[in-house]
């Protein structure tokens, strides 16, 4: 009996293992933010970002940061989570499967100089030997002083705006969601070209 | 431990953020140059999902697990925000391919540069914070 459990579980586990479709994920996110709800939260992580600048003593010289962080522990356990359960889906459940990504995508990117190995982000880039290069501080702190700056200004991320915003029909966030991919095209056609 | 069920919560998020390739900058890319469906899917379908737990909310009625109220805010209606701030963080989704969900969890699937990304995006919120009042909203 013991060895069938034991095989049952390594059956489960091999089956959660495997990449998971967007039918089974996207209503599984809706349900995080059920869940959040439910225990008085909300589901928008960008906020953390303020959170912990407020932490660190922002709130002294800046209004903006001047609030009861306090207040939004919950938020940043929830973040905390978020990189323990990032450790556990790449370690006990790691698929054996590359990444199945559209061809046209891998030439695209091929013709940029970009290679997909099947890892979740070409490795050359996001290594910390690429801080060093031109394109990797570009990339790393560029692109995470706009994620901050970008998300604050506009009061949301994919999760405050694009799920939980969209899904209580408010119309600022469609602004925002249209602002998202706006900035993204640009990027991907008119900056990739010349950055990469 | 008062928030242990965020944490949970929280990693539950992680699983499925992992699982399902949100968190790969190529998916990102695929996602910006339209040539799957695998993001659009996972998006919708979380709208929709979401338009159903928001409904469910609302017409039942249904409490935090103290009974207090699950309160919907409208956001203040602008344009030059949303547009102007989505358009800015759309610039740094596509760089980096990642919102900041995906920040957190790729540092726990061993990308462990991302910590550096998420100071950035501190540094890129506090300069915000210091420039609020001059920006259009």
């Amino acid at each position: 009996m013991y060895v069938l459990q034991l095989y049952k579980m390594n059956n489960m586990i091999d089956f959660l293992s495997q990449p998971w479709p967007w039918y089974i994920s996207g209503p599984l996110i809706a349900l995080v933010m059920f869940m959040l709800l439910r225990f008085g939260g909300k589901f928008g992580v960008s906020a953390t970002l303020r959170s912990i600048c407020s932490m660190a003593g922002a709130g002294k010289h800046c209004d903006f940061f001047d609030f009861n962080w306090k207040s939004q522990r919950w938020n940043l356990i929830f973040a905390l989570g978020a990189v323990v359960g990032g450790f556990i889906a790449s370690t006990a459940l790691k698929s054996t499967e590359p990444l199945a990504l559209n061809p046209n995508t891998i030439e695209d990117l091929s013709q940029l100089g970009i290679y997909f190995t099947g890892e979740m982000a070409p490795m050359e880039i996001f290594s910390w030997n690429s801080l060093l290069t031109i394109k990797g501080f570009v990339v790393l702190i560029v692109g995470g002083f706009l994620v901050g700056f970008g998300t604050r200004w506009a009061g949301g991320c994919t999760s405050g705006h694009a799920i939980s915003g969209l899904s209580d029909f408010q119309l600022p966030s469609l602004i925002a969601v249209i602002g998202f991919f706006i900035g993204g095209l640009v990027m991907t056609f008119l900056i990739f070209p010349i950055l990469f | 431990m008062k928030f242990i069920q965020f944490l949970f919560i929280g990693i539950f998020f992680g699983i499925v953020m992992t699982k399902s390739e949100v968190i790969s900058w190529f998916r990102i890319q695929e996602m910006f140059r339209f040539q799957s469906f695998h993001m659009y899917g996972v998006i919708g379908s979380a709208w929709l999902m979401g338009v159903f737990f928001v409904q469910l909310i609302k017409r039942k009625n249904i409490k935090t697990h103290n009974g207090s109220n699950i309160a919907f805010k409208n956001k203040d209606f602008s344009v030059s925000r949303y547009l102007f701030g989505g358009t800015i963080f759309g610039l740094g989704w596509a760089l980096t391919g990642a919102c900041p969900g995906p920040l957190y969890t790729l540092v726990g699937n061993g990308f462990t540069v991302f910590i550096v990304v998420i100071l950035s995006a501190l540094l890129g919120t506090y300069v915000y914070g210091l420039l609020k009042n001059k920006l259009p909203h």
